[in-house]
């Protein structure tokens, strides 16, 4: 428990948490981190900042997580292998650190084949797991990736991975997050759960290798706002697995003449209220990007709130 | 095998501008084997640039010649005595042949006629694929002896990512992923343990990023 | 032969289909095959290569096709797929090359005694006629 972190203090305590998800500006506007942040605070115990996620330029994750540091929020800092070699990302999480950062998400980072600058170099000088146990390394060993002794103030990460259930191979999905938690990862949020058969199976597995307890899993979730957007996430989004009841209960909402953004809040509902009865899930990490200001309703009606602390 | 491929023809005129007699240089190697910069590939250039220059008025004088390998010190002193006929060599080599031009001969102007595509294979007449990254320190023992350096867009070294589905690339429907390919192939040969260990973070000095690479060989020296 | 009314036109033909057409090559100026067509023949269309198209080109045809059999009665069995795909290539280069890829063309025609072999001789003559001489041949 060196890092300080509130959610590292939520989890370890046993408590149901909540983390929500904060998308920065294509721009240099603070006012736009600030504004995410108030709809955010008193919800969930910390807030994912994303690192240009989708590969699309934005202000940057630790840059953002200052901002919404000044605003009382608990950031968990993202960080990619795709823009950063392991200097430059050594380098940044120092930076990080001394700024007051203390829960850093490791990923290898979306391709930026369809981001908007598809002729860049992708770094890639290691992948997720190899960042998990640099970082960690340096907290734990106080040494640089080249072996070098990190003097004076180490970086003291609550280290984080996501991982995909969705993904194949299936049967690999389980061991890769266990190697993921070998390599350094504490907790770990998945991608987005709608398909809760599968999302069961891959916790079984989980919990076969006895991965669960030895680190908290957070079951990704986000409100469909549309049906739209419900189609879109099932047919173009690679990793993601919409069943069509998803589908459906929009479009019955729709055919009732009722919301349907009501009814995209109720089936998020619905699946937290489901994953909180599966053993090993510590919490839930809820990504309404663009469309922030659900989560205090989504938080309240599935008896999240209020939050710890 | 190098494979390659003629650069777009707009492109090699733009940079034959002026330029009033050209020797057109072929390579009997791997470029002649995927179809683009052998003997044949040499003809139909020259023909292209002729006809383009006889439209516009400007007529070239091409030179056509097809070298055993470019990249041999050996087969590229034949043009010693010869290469300052020309107002300028155009190799249809990779770019080793195109560097190893410039590097011997020194006042002569030499371009570029392809792209140097990459290290792969010939899966069937007129299909081309990449296989190997030239990492200088190869690491297919581990891995069932399929690269995720050349073959995974995100160079992965310990499974695959989220983006893996139905054993395809998450960046392309028509690129296999190929940990899906590494984990069928060890399952086949009861081998998964291998995936279970954590590949360390790779050491690039021995690929492009430590510089410029040379293997010396004393017991081959004369 | 710069004149618009007389166009320089190179025909490589298949074998089979110029004789399966005509029945006798001496027969043709009575079925009324233009005479602007110079006639090459070739045991099969699939062999007629990329060089040879653009030669003549080079040499001052205004336009330049290939007859063949229909894809599925080659007697070679893909010789005409694999002229298509030459003269494809070709009609690209000209394309890339600010020259109308109309001036070449590829054919098929099926192979029986019939005026098909004589119709695409004179299309082109029409088509050629109207593009006007080779742009290699000056304004």
């Amino acid at each position: 428990m060196k890092s300080g972190s509130n959610l590292e203090k939520v989890l370890t305590s046993g408590q149901f948490a909540v983390t929500g998800e904060l998308g920065p500006p294509k721009n240099a506007d603070a006012e736009v981190i600030r504004t995410k942040a108030r709809l955010l605070k008193g919800c969930v115990d910390a807030v994912n900042i994303t690192d240009c996620q989708t590969a699309i330029v934005r202000m940057s994750s630790i840059a953002s997580s200052v901002i919404l540091m000044e605003e009382g929020l608990e950031p968990v800092t993202q960080m990619t292998c795709r823009d950063r070699n392991r200097i430059a990302i050594q380098s940044d999480l120092l930076g990080a650190s001394a700024l007051g950062m203390k829960n850093l998400l490791c990923l290898t980072g979306d391709h930026h084949k369809f981001g908007n600058h598809p002729n860049a170099v992708g770094v890639f000088d290691m992948d997720s797991i190899q960042l998990l146990q640099m970082v960690k390394n340096m907290r734990d060993e106080k040494v640089f990736q080249c072996g070098e002794e990190l003097k004076g103030t180490e970086p003291t990460f609550f280290l984080g991975a996501a991982a995909n259930p969705f993904a194949d191979p299936f049967e690999f999905r389980a061991l890769r997050l266990a190697k993921k938690v070998v390599a350094g990862a504490q907790f770990v949020q998945t991608q987005l759960v709608y398909n809760l058969e599968r999302f069961t199976a891959w916790m079984q597995a989980v919990r076969a290798l006895g991965v669960h307890e030895q680190c908290y899993i957070m079951a990704g979730v986000t409100p469909p706002k549309s049906i739209g957007m419900a189609k879109y996430m099932k047919n173009n989004v690679p990793g993601l697995d919409v069943p069509d009841e998803v589908i459906v209960r929009l479009k019955g909402a729709r055919d009732a003449k009722k919301d349907v953004q009501e009814e995209g809040i109720n089936i998020c509902v619905d699946i937290i209220n489901r994953v909180k009865e599966i053993e090993g899930v510590a919490g839930v990490h809820i990504m309404a990007i663009e469309w922030e200001s659900a989560v205090p309703e989504i938080a309240k009606r599935a008896d999240l709130l209020p939050r710890p602390g | 095998m190098i494979v390659g491929q003629r650069k777009p023809i707009q492109e090699i005129i733009g940079m034959l501008k002026g330029i009033k007699k050209i020797l057109i240089l072929g390579c009997s190697g791997c470029v002649s084997v995927c179809s683009a910069g052998g003997e044949k590939e040499v003809e139909i250039l020259a023909l292209i640039l002729r006809i383009d220059r006889k439209k516009k008025g400007e007529p070239v004088e091409t030179m056509e010649k097809t070298l055993a390998r470019q990249c041999d010190t050996e087969y590229l002193e034949e043009l010693k005595g010869e290469a300052g006929n020309y107002d300028a060599i155009l190799s249809m080599a990779c770019g080793v042949g195109v560097n190893y031009l410039a590097d011997m001969y020194p006042t002569t102007l030499v371009f570029p006629a392809l792209n140097t595509s990459f290290m792969g294979v010939s899966e069937e007449q007129g299909v081309w694929s990449e296989r190997c990254a030239g990492c200088g320190d190869c690491v297919l023992d581990r891995t069932g002896g399929l690269c995720p350096i050349a073959r995974c867009s995100k160079r992965l070294f310990n499974g695959p990512c989220g983006g893996s589905q139905n054993g395809k690339c998450e960046i392309d429907p028509n690129v296999a992923c190929v940990w899906q390919l590494i984990y069928d192939r060890l399952k086949g040969l009861n081998q998964l343990e291998k995936l279970k260990e954590i590949f360390p973070i790779k050491d690039w000095s021995s690929s492009l990023h430590g510089g410029p690479r040379k293997i010396v060989r004393e017991d081959l020296k004369l | 032969m710069n004149d618009v009314n007389q166009p320089d036109i190179v025909a490589f033909c298949c074998h089979y289909t110029a004789y399966a057409c005509s029945q006798d090559l001496q027969n043709l100026p009575q079925l009324g095959f233009p005479e602007n067509v110079r006639l090459e023949i070739l045991p099969c269309s699939g062999r007629i290569s990329i060089t040879r198209l653009l030669k003549a080109f080079e040499q001052g045809a205004d336009g330049i096709y290939v007859a063949g059999c229909k894809d599925d009665t080659c007697h070679n069995v893909r010789g005409s797929q694999i002229a298509k795909k030459r003269v494809d290539y070709v009609k690209d280069v000209f394309d890339q090359l600010n020259i109308e890829p109309e001036r070449i063309e590829m054919y098929m025609i099926s192979r029986e005694p019939n005026r098909g072999f004589i119709e695409v001789a004179e299309e082109m003559t029409m088509r050629i006629k109207k593009l006007g001489s080779s742009p290699l041949k000056g304004k």
